[in-house]
């Protein structure tokens, strides 16, 4: 579910830093600026791995910090198309079943993709699989704070950079964009970046207690 | 404020995939348990995506296996899969705390 992604950036180290020892003044540059954060396509960055370049320092003209390109691989958040994955239910809504891997909340698995037949519970908001044996229909409900394993069957990516006054989107073509994940920039912005569909219709999948004999 | 803002979120996030990485098979391995189990996966042919899902998972049972293994009843026997299964118990840790639970409790003996 983690991937390394290569990255390529120009660090902006300003000069009450520059007694510390570059690389790790680097570290803590790239981890500030990109863990928690989601970058457009990529994933969900969750923290430095490893630098790989470091090519040479400048000082520009009316700005005392140094700007140093780096090349560096990143710890990325990212899960394969059908991976199983296993996390939490956050709560349930007409949408579907909510669930959070702690680190990453936006997971939402569709009605359609729930172990059928599914009934939502309107006065419980809650969703359940109406199970069916020769003894009769069991409900199966799914509730806040049970294990649950999912594939991943889609993931959505938004941009979420701010539009400007023309409405002209100036998104950026390889910088990382600055919303961390899950966060509310403005009233109108509460898209997640990054969305995970999943989905439970298979044996096995759902919740670890319907499985575990 | 933004910032002390910032580095907050920053690491909590990240012990909050340590966190959940803790609770997973993969708290209890090491490189060479990766490199152990590999070898011992190469006469199933499966493909890198199976071998990495069986390393994250430590499934226990067929159905676990089915799921993350494609087309498992056309690739695999039934006896196959009983074989993966004690392979990946055996090759992979689990957790020592269940496993230390599960066989006390046959010699577990009343205070008397």
């Amino acid at each position: 579910m983690f991937v390394l992604v290569e990255m390529v950036d120009t660090v902006r180290i300003p000069p009450w830093s520059f007694h510390r020892q570059l690389n790790d003044a680097i570290a803590e540059e790239l981890n500030k600026k990109l863990a928690n954060k989601v970058v457009y396509n990529v994933g969900l960055c969750v923290c430095l791995y490893d630098v790989t370049k470091l090519e040479d320092s400048y000082i520009f003209p009316g700005d005392g910090a140094s700007h140093t390109k780096v090349h560096s691989s990143y710890v990325v958040f990212h899960p394969f198309l059908d991976e199983i994955l296993v996390g939490k239910i956050k709560g349930c809504s007409a949408e579907g079943v909510h669930v959070s891997l702690g680190f990453f909340d936006d997971i939402i698995i569709p009605p359609e993709s729930l172990q059928q037949p599914a009934k939502f519970d309107e006065a419980e908001q809650v969703w359940m699989w109406e199970y069916e044996t020769d003894e009769g229909a069991h409900d199966l409900y799914m509730d806040q704070g049970e294990e649950i394993r999912f594939r991943v069957v889609d993931e959505v990516f938004i941009d979420t950079s701010p539009t400007g006054p023309s409405a002209e989107k100036e998104g950026p073509s390889t910088a990382p964009t600055a919303p961390p994940a899950g966060a509310e920039d403005s009233a109108q912005q509460k898209e997640a970046p990054y969305t995970l569909i999943g989905s439970v219709s298979e044996p096995g999948l759902g919740l670890l207690s319907w499985w575990n004999s | 404020f933004c910032r002390r803002e910032a580095n907050a979120a920053m690491l909590s996030n990240y012990e909050y995939t340590l966190k959940y990485l803790s609770k997973t098979p993969c708290a209890h391995q090491n490189p060479d348990t990766v490199k152990e189990f590999l070898t011992a996966m190469l006469p199933h042919k499966l493909t890198k995506a199976e071998k990495l899902q069986l390393l994250n998972h430590r499934p226990q049972t067929a159905v676990e296996i089915q799921l993350m293994v494609e087309e498992s009843e056309e690739r695999l026997t039934e006896e196959q899969i009983d074989k993966l299964i004690q392979k990946v118990k055996d090759v992979l840790p689990g957790d020592p705390q269940k496993e230390a639970n599960a066989s006390a409790d046959p010699e577990m003996e009343t205070d008397q």
